[in-house]
């Protein structure tokens, strides 16, 4: 297929409007992406013809719906390559995800003096979870440290791997950095000890295609938000074998088999994880993300999302007292950055003023700040709609930010 | 000269600017500017956390008006930070629990205290008025 970027930019009806009198640049997508009018109008037919709630209703309506439900799992299962649809469950997004495994795992597998590895990098979203288990049940929580790069050390991770380890839960690619994770590497090592592995693919999804069955990771974790579908919805991919392991994570309807005030037998997966009515219309939505991201293809979209890393790359460095923090040799659009006389309050109010929309602060890695002996950083995170034209006008915005701080 | 006349002041000054870019110069400059907070009130005891920027505040009492020292990490929000002393300080609680500080607005620099930028200037207007209110307070009860 040929790349079109503004076939692409025409599918965003967010892309089109101006802040302050310039085209409005966002470089926010970490955080989270704008959305294209299939997912848009996907969210708005489910609510005008068919919403119902599913899983129990004998009509028409509720059929189709929960028909239209449970085609999307045998969708994501296939875009990830899962082995079977059950083996997807949804969430609210990849914070849920990981609570689910931190709090079921831990329950049934983690033990006083165990220990859990997360890494130096992770997101608030893939440490909390794992103190408050480990609290729970008297375990550690470890840390595997990076260099100043921003990369895993690998030779440390093998030596903290050892017979107390229950789980490694590592970032995909990181949200304040950009670093693509060595992770299969990561899994195989784990798995010569027989520890799972859970992986936070939350920055990874838009950007990167992800095959959990040649991965072999245990769980896999993402938001739909961040790949173009939309807010509040999310999959925790699992192995069935742990899956049917571990313990339900919420009590409620869909999730069970049989109640009576004695007890509860629950339902099959992937029912047993979704407890409640599940969110409908934003899993269709996430369906259509997926159509958009496959109608482009991840080839396509990681070429284009080099070039415009390699492009950045080259101007950026020639602005004066720059610092970039996250230059690992593998890497996703992102540039995270500090002037080293200017806060980063000050750069990001600049740039909304440029029209450019950027995020400021610790970007919820608050450790990998310290690490860095920084209190955050200014980040820019592109997305496959981003052009080399709004990259001019960050980099004249930046230019901007040193002439009016001299 | 009154809070409101103060205020006025202000705006006449920002009416002046073309573009954005004058305004916010000139925010720069009056951040390098302003006498700073004495390094000793820079503690965590009278710092306000915003989320990125951070403010230090510190007040004392003396016949009947309240003096208010502050600093920011960052220099934009010192700026603002030294337009808001410029009216609220050295006044008595009663002229700083009434005043409604519209001229941020006027100005153009309303969103810059909306409470979802978090550069801790919403909490710094709000420890002033608590402040004020505190030294009402012990004011009264000195008299009664
Ligand atoms: C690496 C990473 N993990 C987890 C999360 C949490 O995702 P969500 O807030 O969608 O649950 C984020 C979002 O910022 C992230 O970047």
């Amino acid at each position: 297929m040929d790349f079109d970027i503004q076939k692409i930019r025409s599918q965003f009806p967010a892309l089109d409007q101006q802040i302050n009198k310039k085209p409005f640049v966002y470089f926010d997508n970490a955080a989270t992406t704008q959305k294209p009018k299939i997912v848009i109008k996907r969210l708005i037919d489910y609510y005008n013809n068919e919403n119902c709630n599913i899983h129990r209703g004998d009509y028409f309506l509720s059929r189709q719906a929960t028909e239209a439900y449970e085609n999307t799992r045998k969708t994501v299962q296939s875009f990830i390559n899962a082995h079977q649809s059950d083996e997807i469950i949804f969430t609210r997004g990849t914070t849920e995800s990981v609570n689910l495994v931190a709090s079921s795992f831990s329950k049934k597998f983690v033990n006083k003096g165990d220990e859990v590895l997360i890494s130096a990098m992770e997101h608030h979203s893939n440490i909390v979870p794992w103190q408050l288990a480990c609290k729970e049940r008297d375990a550690q929580l470890k840390v595997i440290p990076i260099n100043k790069n921003g990369e895993i050390i690998m030779e440390e991770y093998y030596k903290m791997l050892n017979e107390k380890t229950r789980i490694v839960a590592v970032t995909h690619v990181s949200n304040s950095m950009g670093t693509i994770n060595p992770v299969k590497q990561i899994i195989d090592a784990a798995h010569n000890k027989n520890i799972p592995v859970l992986i936070d693919g939350a920055q990874a999804m838009p950007h990167l295609e992800v095959n959990v069955s040649e991965l072999d990771c245990d769980f896999y974790c993402f938001s739909g938000h961040k790949m173009y579908g939309p807010m509040g919805v999310g999959v925790l991919y699992g192995k069935e074998e742990w899956l049917n392991q571990i313990p339900p994570y919420q009590g409620g309807g869909e999730m069970i088999n049989e109640v009576t005030f004695a007890k509860t037998t629950f339902n099959k997966l992937p029912f047993k994880f979704e407890a409640g009515t599940p969110n409908v219309a934003d899993v269709l939505g996430l369906e259509k993300a997926l159509t958009f991201i496959s109608s482009i293809g991840y080839k396509n979209i990681q070429k284009y999302e080099k070039e415009l890393l390699q492009y950045t790359n080259r101007q950026i460095k020639n602005i004066d007292k720059i610092k970039l923090i996250g230059t690992a040799g593998k890497k996703t659009a992102v540039f995270s950055f500090l002037f080293d006389d200017i806060h980063p309050y000050d750069t990001g109010v600049i740039l909304d003023k440029m029209g450019v929309a950027v995020r400021t602060g610790h970007h919820c890695t608050q450790p990998l700040m310290d690490f860095f002996e920084i209190p955050g950083t200014v980040r820019a995170s592109l997305a496959v709609y981003n052009t080399k034209e709004e990259i001019d006008q960050f980099i004249d915005g930046l230019k901007m930010v040193r002439k009016m701080f001299v | 000269m009154s809070i409101k006349e103060v205020e006025s002041q202000v705006i006449s000054e920002f009416e002046m600017f073309d573009d954005w870019t004058d305004k916010y110069n000139y925010l720069i400059e009056l951040g390098k500017s302003i006498p700073a907070i004495d390094e000793k009130y820079k503690q965590p005891k009278y710092l306000i956390k915003g989320c990125q920027s951070q403010v230090w505040l510190h007040a004392s009492y003396q016949n009947g008006k309240i003096q208010f020292t502050a600093d920011s990490d960052a220099l934009i929000t010192k700026g603002i930070v030294s337009l808001l002393l410029r009216v609220l300080s050295d006044r008595t609680p009663d002229e700083i629990i009434n005043s409604d500080l519209n001229f941020i607005d006027k100005i153009g620099l309303k969103d810059h205290l909306s409470p979802t930028r978090a550069n801790g200037l919403t909490n710094m207007i709000k420890q002033i008025k608590l402040y004020a209110m505190a030294f009402k307070a012990k004011n009264q009860k000195n008299q009664g």
